[in-house]
């Protein structure tokens, strides 16, 4: 008898139906993954295990744990299941857990609430929490989350859902937060757990090399169904249904992005140091700084694809605002085909012949002005466009949009589409050079290769030069003729795309790259 | 957390220094000549000189200051110059009807909201939240100098069970405290219903919380999880409420204390006013203000004892 | 959500009419003295009764309410046409001394209750209706200075100024033409929640003699002279406290209801 079984479940959250009969089962020691884009049903899903739905949600169908229905269970019979039974690990490390309870506290709660005495429970949490890897000499459980890293709470997460060794164990986007060293270790602790307690997992994720790393079985979803499902190997081998075909080849897509002709150099950084304060220790103690970036060189030639690629907190983020003029760098010089970028100055010129993509398609536009203004707002920097309406109307058109758009309010567009807004409005002064800050991570796979077809094919198209800052080594990949890899404030290696990705020499370069999950090589050949 | 609270005291002392400065300006330099101000148009020149010299305003004004602010730092508010007594210990025993009774109204307000406030927020959207709700929207549009005259006609005149007002004195407690209970109560209702508002939404918010999620997944009951994970984080906003309600508390403290005929500072400040008496009235609006600056470092002290995020930083 | 809005707007529409309808028409005229028809219960002739003087209580409290509405009506403004620009400017100046000063000062205003500055003017200048709009308004500034910060601040993490810095625009600008429209709401819904304060405390700043003096006629000093008069004539004191609840209740469900319709998200403070 499997540990788990789904039995057409369907999901009604007031008058919308959002499950429509999901069946799936999970054997003891079993690891299922439950795949598919943003508003597939997954999560849903998993809560509908946990009984958190909520309110106003009204499950029908089966769930069996060990052969009992939950969703006949009573809310207080549910309480007893929960943590007991099954645990559940979430996507936000940093918001996941009570900001002013110690840690070791949160685990024992697992225990104390299911009616283990508190020292016992103090004492099994401390050990759970040096089983999923805090060792409690660097991390005892009496530190509070703000004290440690998302990958730190992402296994002190872990410890609260394992702390009572339950019989099934739900992960939500586990490692999604997570940078990408970090995420392999997560998963590795993921599978150590499995192994051990001989539980089953339902690994929630949206990301395929994830899967193929990790998973037994597989099932994708679309739309309130799953669609396909079946040992992991097999499904990757097969790909019966069109949907997980397209996912698979958005995962691994490649844009086209033609032949790398650059002339002249056009942005050029040298030695940037950027500080930041850090607060007092005492009223009249001396200023402490960080120092973010440290001493960066970097070169980005007319018409040049170049990436940069780092972790969360090596300083790119602070070395882009320098870059972009938002923030001043301590010490280096920027310039812009020759000319200085210097924060808060209003050197028109220069802010036309440079403009950017943020990361937030929701967070972009001001919720308050139609597309046209949204996308002229960078317009009156630029005297040589006489026409603004057509030019607003050609960038829409560029970017895939209509120019009836321009009427539209940008609460009528999705995500996708708002980013290529985003874009429209980056090219509306015509710049030399656009910066794609995270401009993709938001997105789902899908959508996320149709925008890097649109960058590669304006960089074909009209020379366009850009720096593309992400996270995810494989869309970097796919997009940059040139890579940089930033850690700890510094480019510790600066290469061609197809060099770096093939021999990378840097030892951080190499852990970056064994640490990426990876599509099955079958697929990355047919895409 | 030694270095967050020794950064609090010097922004305490900081704040009294700039507030007491400001005082002074306004009490002593704004109105000219204060001694002729406070004996008013029928006044002598050679009694207007007289008190010029008994306040000391032939000092230069910086030298004035320095000696007025010392000599609060010391326990020297200056001779008041229509009772003929220091103002220190006029002050002192005005206060110990004022601020006993602002505590107690502040402890019965706390009392009142913190049930309400979690019992609305459990039920939220049902009966029992509708109900509290319309409770306290009508308890903070209440004016609670209005609010005693009802109690005061309710309970002392038609019903008996307190006196309408005056004050025994500390030597008889029991008798002291009913008296300042109905001022009290009157306090505190309207504050009761900002602050079981302000529970009620703070401890909503957190519900939505990611880590009221976990915990629910770890077994607890809505409840509970609400009790053991929303209220402390639900405590930092309502800190925030409670250290100003004190200070709206002293404030209202000092009406209410008209309504009742008590002897606090409400009386001796509104005597001082109608006689000119600034040296009361700038030693009075001192310590109300000290009092305010008092209870906001207190306050930032019990936001690093609920939120450990806070000892760390500044 | 209307089912505050509606009774709210009606509520405060009723008594901006009083007022304004107590220029041109009152039911009985409230400068004239009648001993002989002193402390008459509500009747035909007076509705609401007449109070120790004989004069009509409703015409009070109509004219009455022009004080309290001026009073509070001025007060906000002086608390948003200082506190608003300050707020914005603070957090346009974040990370900078400039920040620090402005949010110290406003901590030192805030140290200062509405009566405390009321006290300080009236004992140098003299009562009168005046202090009580000084007094209010004064308090009201670091309610609106650090309201707009803080929503300020969360806009300018946004992405969207991020944009606007990009096409090249300046701090002022940015404020003008993003933060505030995208605050105005917030705003909106505050100030209802201050008039409805300082309705409040104009009455509580009357009562104690700080506020109006006579012959100008205040919801607060009515019920002053009303005190002493409980035991006898109880309707004295409590038409003109119902006025108070009444108006203050309209004003908070309309806060309220406002906010239902404009943004349920908005977060306005009530202190």
């Amino acid at each position: 008898m499997s540990l788990l079984s789904v039995e057409t479940l369907t999901l009604r959250i007031g008058a919308k139906e959002v499950l429509h009969g999901v069946s799936l089962g999970l054997d003891p020691g079993e690891i299922l993954a439950l795949t598919g884009e943003s508003g597939s049903g997954k999560s849903m899903t998993a809560f509908s295990v946990m009984g958190l739905l909520p309110q106003g949600a009204v499950p029908a169908g089966a769930i069996r744990l060990d052969g009992t229905d939950l969703l006949r269970l009573s809310e207080r019979e549910m309480c007893r299941f929960r943590g007991q039974a099954m645990g559940m690990v979430f996507q936000e490390p940093m918001t996941a857990l009570n900001p002013v309870q110690r840690i070791g506290d949160q685990v024992a709660e697992t225990l104390r609430v299911h009616g283990t005495p508190r020292a016992e429970a103090e004492a099994r949490a401390a050990e759970t929490l040096a089983r999923v890897g805090l060792d409690p000499e660097r991390i005892p459980p009496s530190r509070y989350p703000h004290e440690l890293s998302g990958g730190q709470r992402q296994r002190v997460g872990i410890a609260m859902a394992v702390a009572l060794r339950p019989r099934l164990l739900i992960a939500d986007e586990p490692t999604t937060a997570l940078d990408v060293t970090t995420q392999a270790r997560i998963l590795d602790l993921l599978k150590r757990l499995v192994r051990e307690d001989g539980m089953g997992l339902l690994l929630i994720t949206h990301d395929l090399a994830v899967v193929h790393g990790i998973a037994d079985r597989l099932a994708v979803m679309q739309g309130g169904r799953i669609v396909e499902t079946g040992p992991t190997a097999g499904v990757f081998a097969e790909m019966r249904h069109p949907y997980t075909r397209q996912l698979f080849a958005a995962s691994a897509h490649r844009a086209e992005l033609g032949p790398r002709v650059t002339h002249g150099p056009l942005l050029e950084a040298r030695g940037v140091v950027r500080d930041y304060p850090l607060p007092r220790p005492h009223p009249f103690a001396k200023r402490d700084s960080h120092r973010a970036v440290k001493g960066v060189d970097l070169d980005i030639r007319r018409g040049e694809r170049v990436g940069l690629v780092g972790e969360s907190g090596c300083g790119k983020s602070t070395l882009t605002r320098a870059l972009l003029g938002l923030e001043p760098p301590t010490a280096g010089t920027i310039t812009l085909g020759g000319a200085p970028v210097r924060a808060g100055a209003k050197d028109r010129h220069l802010r036309r012949r440079m403009q950017a993509v943020f990361q937030d398609p929701y967070g972009s536009f001001d919720p308050r002005h139609s597309v046209g203004r949204l996308v002229a707002e960078p317009l009156h920097l630029a005297d040589n466009i006489p026409d603004r309406e057509a030019r607003v109307s050609e960038v829409l058109e560029a970017v895939g949009l209509s120019p009836d758009d321009a009427a539209k309010s940008i609460h009528a567009f999705s995500g996708g589409q708002r980013q290529r807004i985003a874009i429209a409005r980056a090219l509306v002064t015509r710049p030399d050079l656009v910066v794609f800050d995270e401009a993709v991570s938001a997105l789902d796979v899908r959508v996320r290769a149709g925008i890097l077809d649109l960058i590669a094919r304006l960089s074909r198209e009209e020379g366009l030069a850009y720096l593309f800052i992400s996270h995810d080594l494989s869309v970097v990949r796919g997009i940059c003729d040139r890579v940089m890899v930033m850690k700890a404030g510094e480019i510790v290696e600066d290469r061609v795309a197809e060099d770096l990705f093939a021999a990378p020499e840097h030892p951080y370069t190499r852990e970056l790259l064994a640490a990426a999950p990876v599509l099955p090589e079958r697929e990355r050949e047919a895409s | 957390m030694l270095t967050y609270a020794l950064r609090r005291l010097v922004s305490l002392a900081l704040s009294l220094a700039v507030a007491s400065l400001v005082i002074f300006l306004v009490v002593e330099v704004a109105p000219g000549d204060p001694a002729a101000y406070m004996l008013g148009t029928g006044a002598q020149p050679d009694t207007i000189e007289a008190l010029r010299s008994e306040l000391g305003l032939d000092q230069p004004r910086l030298e004035r200051y320095l000696s007025w602010a010392g000599g609060m730092l010391t326990g020297d508010f200056g001779t008041s110059y229509t009772y003929r007594a220091p103002v220190a210990q006029m002050v002192a025993d005005r206060l110990w009807v004022s601020l006993p009774l602002a505590l107690y109204a502040l402890a019965l307000s706390t009392l009142l909201a913190f049930p309400a406030g979690l019992y609305a927020a459990a039920r939220r959207g049902r009966a029992g939240d509708v109900a509290v709700m319309g409770a306290t929207q009508l308890g903070i549009a209440i004016p609670n100098f209005w609010f005693a005259m009802l109690l005061v006609l309710l309970f002392a005149i038609n019903l008996g069970w307190f006196g309408a007002g005056g004050f025994p004195g500390w030597e008889q407690p029991l008798a002291a405290i009913k008296a300042l209970t109905l001022p009290a109560v009157a306090l505190a209702l309207p504050q009761a219903a900002i602050l079981a508002r302000v529970l009620r939404s703070a401890l909503i918010d957190i519900l939505g919380e990611d880590f009221i999620r976990t915990a629910r997944a770890k077994g607890l009951t809505r409840f509970e999880a609400l009790w053991r994970h929303g209220l402390r984080n639900a405590l930092i906003p309502v800190l925030t409420i409670v250290g100003l309600q004190f200070s709206f508390l002293l404030a209202g403290a000092i009406i209410i204390e008209q309504v009742f005929f008590l002897p606090g500072l409400g009386r001796l400040i509104f005597q001082a006013i109608s006689q000119r008496d600034l040296i009361v009235v700038e030693s009075v609006v001192m310590l109300l203000v000290f009092a305010v600056i008092l209870v906001t470092f207190l306050t930032d002290l019990a936001y690093a004892w609920v939120d450990p995020r806070l000892r760390r930083r500044a | 959500m209307t089912f505050r809005l509606l009774p709210g707007a009606v509520l405060t529409a009723i008594v901006v009419l009083a007022a304004l309808i107590s220029y041109v028409w009152t039911p009985g005229d409230v400068a004239s003295v009648d001993i002989a028809a002193k402390l008459q219960s509500p009747s035909a002739a007076h509705w609401l009764g007449t109070d120790q003087l004989g004069r009509d209580i409703l015409s009070m409290i109509m004219v009455g309410a022009r004080t309290s509405i001026a009073v509070a009506l001025v007060a906000v403004g002086i608390g948003m046409g200082v506190g608003v620009p300050l707020g914005l400017a603070a957090a346009a100046l974040r990370d900078t001394w400039l920040d620090d000063v402005i949010m110290r000062g406003n901590d030192l205003v805030f140290a200062f209750p509405s009566l405390v500055i009321a006290i300080l003017i009236t004992a140098i200048a003299g009562p009168g209706a005046l202090n009580a709009i000084i007094a209010i308004g004064i308090f009201n500034i670091p309610v609106f200075a650090r309201l707009t910060r803080g929503a300020a601040l969360s806009l300018w993490s946004r992405d969207f100024i991020l944009a606007a810095r990009m096409a090249g625009k300046g701090a002022p600008r940015i404020s003008a033409e993003h933060i505030l429209p995208n605050i105005a709401n917030l705003l909106i819904v505050q100030g209802t929640i201050q008039f409805s304060l300082g309705i409040l405390a104009e009455a509580g700043l009357s009562y104690v003699g700080l506020g109006a003096q006579p012959p100008v006629p205040s919801w607060g000093r009515m019920l002053a002279e009303a005190q002493t008069l409980v035991s006898i004539a109880p309707h004295v004191a409590l038409m003109p406290g119902l006025a108070i609840v009444l108006t203050v209740l309209g004003l908070n469900l309309l806060g309220d209801g406002l906010r239902d319709v404009l943004d349920p998200r908005l977060r306005a403070v009530r202190t």
